[in-house]
């Protein structure tokens, strides 16, 4: 979920009051080993750590032990020996206990070796490495452009809160938040290549353009732009909203007070002592969002049949291709996980409060 | 029986009565304020109306239109046919009028949305008191696991369990719920550690109030306005991740919601057919009814969170 408002509010009220008897308290306990980088790292890094072995657990339980014997699903149509059925098994795996499928698997995801597609016969691997790059193109540019359109009208609808501006930019961010992602790509389609005709319907390249680096890259822009253009709308709502409750929270400061009382004109205490203390808190907010990222190019790639992870995902769940599921749901839960640890680390570096504390 | 040994009793009843009175007095009072705060607030007053219409529709829809006309077999329509005096909003690719099917389709996706909230709220409150309250090893536990489902995609989680599963509505209410429990959990968690650091709760601990009455008496009540706001907006978020799964087809496949129609629209080929009666009635639903959430959801914030007072 990334309303700015719910998700605002929550961040404020995570730091536990001090003073509350008993709990967790962070600063105080570690007060005199937390004085180290290498200390907070140790801390989040360890965190992540643990949150990914979930991820590992989780991704075995829910493929492996609920979902039970692959090799009905991947015989139902034709019919095979119990011979042949075991010869399967084997090939697989299964035949042997669960720990040691379970230990198979843990290693397997550590060194890479992620097992073969049911559906292309293929090292899984290879997969995601050939459709890795379209999913980061896609999500790549729409996150930026959604991060930056967001912060940039947030910011100016905060300063000026409660005048049309912000009013109507709020209406609108609200209204295109509210839209489902898949439905909006459908009427982008519908109108932008189906009526006008000006942009391709979907994929990310026509067969007929000439092989040279320049016509490709003008044709992937072509393809790119409806998906993009889905995705920003539906995305920068949240970040809209994350940098104007920001902006908010810092307009009453008595630094805003002085700074204006210098002389400076209204642009320049916004740009230049507003924004950087209201981007602080809005990094984290922003990570942790990441997984709403994923969400959302998961739905915009099937929307566009771009070719890249997200329509991966939805194409084998019908297959049903579990081991490429189980894959990508390691691979979209770790990536935000890290993108957490990451958000974590940066704090250290801006915010000089932790580093005191 | 003398009336020396009843009097006691008869006090003590009678007090529990007059204690009892002056609480729902209280709540009486403070439910008075709230309610005045919140009709100051038009965005708010607004989505109640609009809220208000489409719940009455969704119910009346039996009474509007006959279920006979979801029926695949009994339809009369031609094939994707635009819209006319019969068909008000054209028809599906079976000749059923999608009318009603948009109509039909509001009672599923509000039930779902509405349904998964209640028990993803009700699993998130009750994680967020204890784990606050309590706190301790189990506390940082629940802290740690509700932060892991915070972070994890959504609909990853969501797709990989129902595509496990299977596809009916109580898995899918289930994995929305499993999927959106653990803000509601942080948010209830750190507002009962303020609420912990109150004095009053400092009073009733010495008084020798037991977890369970601190928890139930004390902390819950306080809680409980900010758990409706984000009640209202955790509603709009089920019903777009219900939507979304339905459209990719992992809906109960014997139901008809908004994101079952559109699951059907793009398989037949709407898109391409420039059928676009098919694709904005279902679509638009979906919309009006999320903003209709989010826009109550935030009036409700601006009313129970001091933080955004003052905020219109």
């Amino acid at each position: 979920m990334i309303d700015g408002s719910t998700t605002a509010g929550g961040s404020s009220a995570e730091d536990p009051p001090a003073g509350r008897p008993g709990g967790p308290r962070r600063g105080s306990r570690h007060g005199r080993v937390s004085s180290g980088f290498g200390w907070y790292l140790f801390k989040h890094a360890g965190g992540a750590a643990v949150s990914l072995l979930l991820v590992l657990f989780s991704s075995f339980f829910i493929f492996r032990l609920i979902a039970g014997d692959p090799i009905d699903q991947l015989t139902k149509e034709r019919p095979v020996s119990p011979e042949q059925r075991e010869a399967m098994r084997a090939e697989l795996g299964l035949d042997r206990p669960m720990w040691q499928q379970f230990w198979d698997y843990i290693a397997g995801t550590l060194t890479l070796d992620l097992g073969e597609s049911f559906q292309y016969r293929r090292p899984i691997f290879d997969l995601i490495v050939e459709r890795l790059p379209a999913t980061l193109l896609l999500s790549g540019t729409g996150m930026v452009l959604a991060v930056a359109l967001g912060f940039w009208i947030g910011t100016r609808s905060g300063w000026k809160q409660g005048s049309r501006f912000d009013k109507g930019q709020v209406a609108t961010g609200l209204l295109l938040y509210s839209a489902p992602t898949f439905w909006l790509g459908m009427i982008v389609i519908l109108v932008f290549a189906r009526f006008l005709g000006i942009f391709p319907v979907n994929g990310m390249r026509s067969p007929s353009t000439p092989p040279d680096f320049w016509s490709q890259a003008v044709d992937i822009g072509h393809h790119l732009v409806l998906p993009v253009l889905t995705y920003t709308a539906v995305v920068y709502a949240g970040y809209l909203m994350i940098m104007r409750s920001s902006i908010l929270d810092e307009i009453g400061s008595d630094y805003l007070t002085t700074a204006r009382a210098k002389g400076l004109r209204d642009d320049e205490v916004r740009r230049r002592h507003a924004v950087p203390n209201a981007l602080l808190p809005t990094v984290t907010l922003v990570f942790l969002a990441l997984g709403s990222v994923v969400n959302g190019s998961i739905v915009t790639e099937a929307v566009f049949s771009w070719p890249g992870l997200g329509s991966l995902f939805v194409q084998s769940i019908f297959y049903p291709d579990r081991p490429v599921l189980q894959a990508l749901f390691v691979l979209f839960s770790s990536s935000t996980i890290l993108a957490v640890l990451c958000a974590e680390i940066l704090y250290w570096f801006i915010d000089p409060r932790i580093r005191r504390s | 029986m003398t009336s020396t040994t009843a009097s006691p009793r008869a006090l003590h009843l009678s007090s529990k009565r007059a204690r009892r009175k002056l609480a729902r007095a209280r709540r009486r009072r403070s439910f008075a304020r709230s309610w005045t705060a919140y009709r100051s607030q038009r965005t708010g007053m607004v989505g109640l109306v609009l809220l208000g219409a489409i719940v009455v529709l969704a119910i009346g829809a039996p009474i509007l239109i006959d279920e006979s006309q979801l029926s695949v077999t009994q339809a009369t329509g031609g094939r994707m046919e635009p819209p006319s005096a019969a068909y008000p909003l054209g028809t599906d690719e079976t000749g059923r009028s999608i009318l009603a099917l948009t109509l039909w389709g509001s009672r599923l996706s509000l039930l779902i949305g509405l349904t998964a909230t209640v028990v993803a709220i009700l699993i998130g409150t009750a994680i967020g008191v204890t784990s606050g309250h309590i706190g301790g090893w189990y506390g940082w536990i629940a802290l740690r696991i509700s932060d892991w489902f915070m972070v994890l995609p959504s609909l990853v989680v969501a797709i990989a369990l129902l595509a496990v599963l299977g596809r009916s509505m109580a898995t899918t209410i289930t994995v929305i719920a499993l999927v959106s429990w653990s803000g509601t959990t942080r948010l209830v968690r750190a507002q009962t550690l303020t609420v912990q650091a109150r004095p009053y709760l400092e009073r009733a601990r010495a008084l020798g109030a037991g977890h369970w009455h601190q928890m139930t008496k004390h902390i819950l009540p306080n809680v409980l306005p900010l758990v409706l706001a984000s009640a209202t907006l955790l509603v709009p978020s089920a019903i777009l991740m219900e939507s979304s799964l339905a459209w990719l087809g992992l809906g109960d496949p014997s139901v008809v919601s908004w994101g079952s129609i559109l699951n059907r629209a793009s398989d037949n080929g709407a898109v391409s057919a420039h059928a676009w009666w098919y694709l904005l009635p279902p679509g638009l639903a979906i919309l009006i009814v999320v903003l209709a959430f989010m826009m109550c959801g935030r009036a409700l914030e601006a009313v129970f969170n001091p933080r955004l007072r003052g905020e219109r």
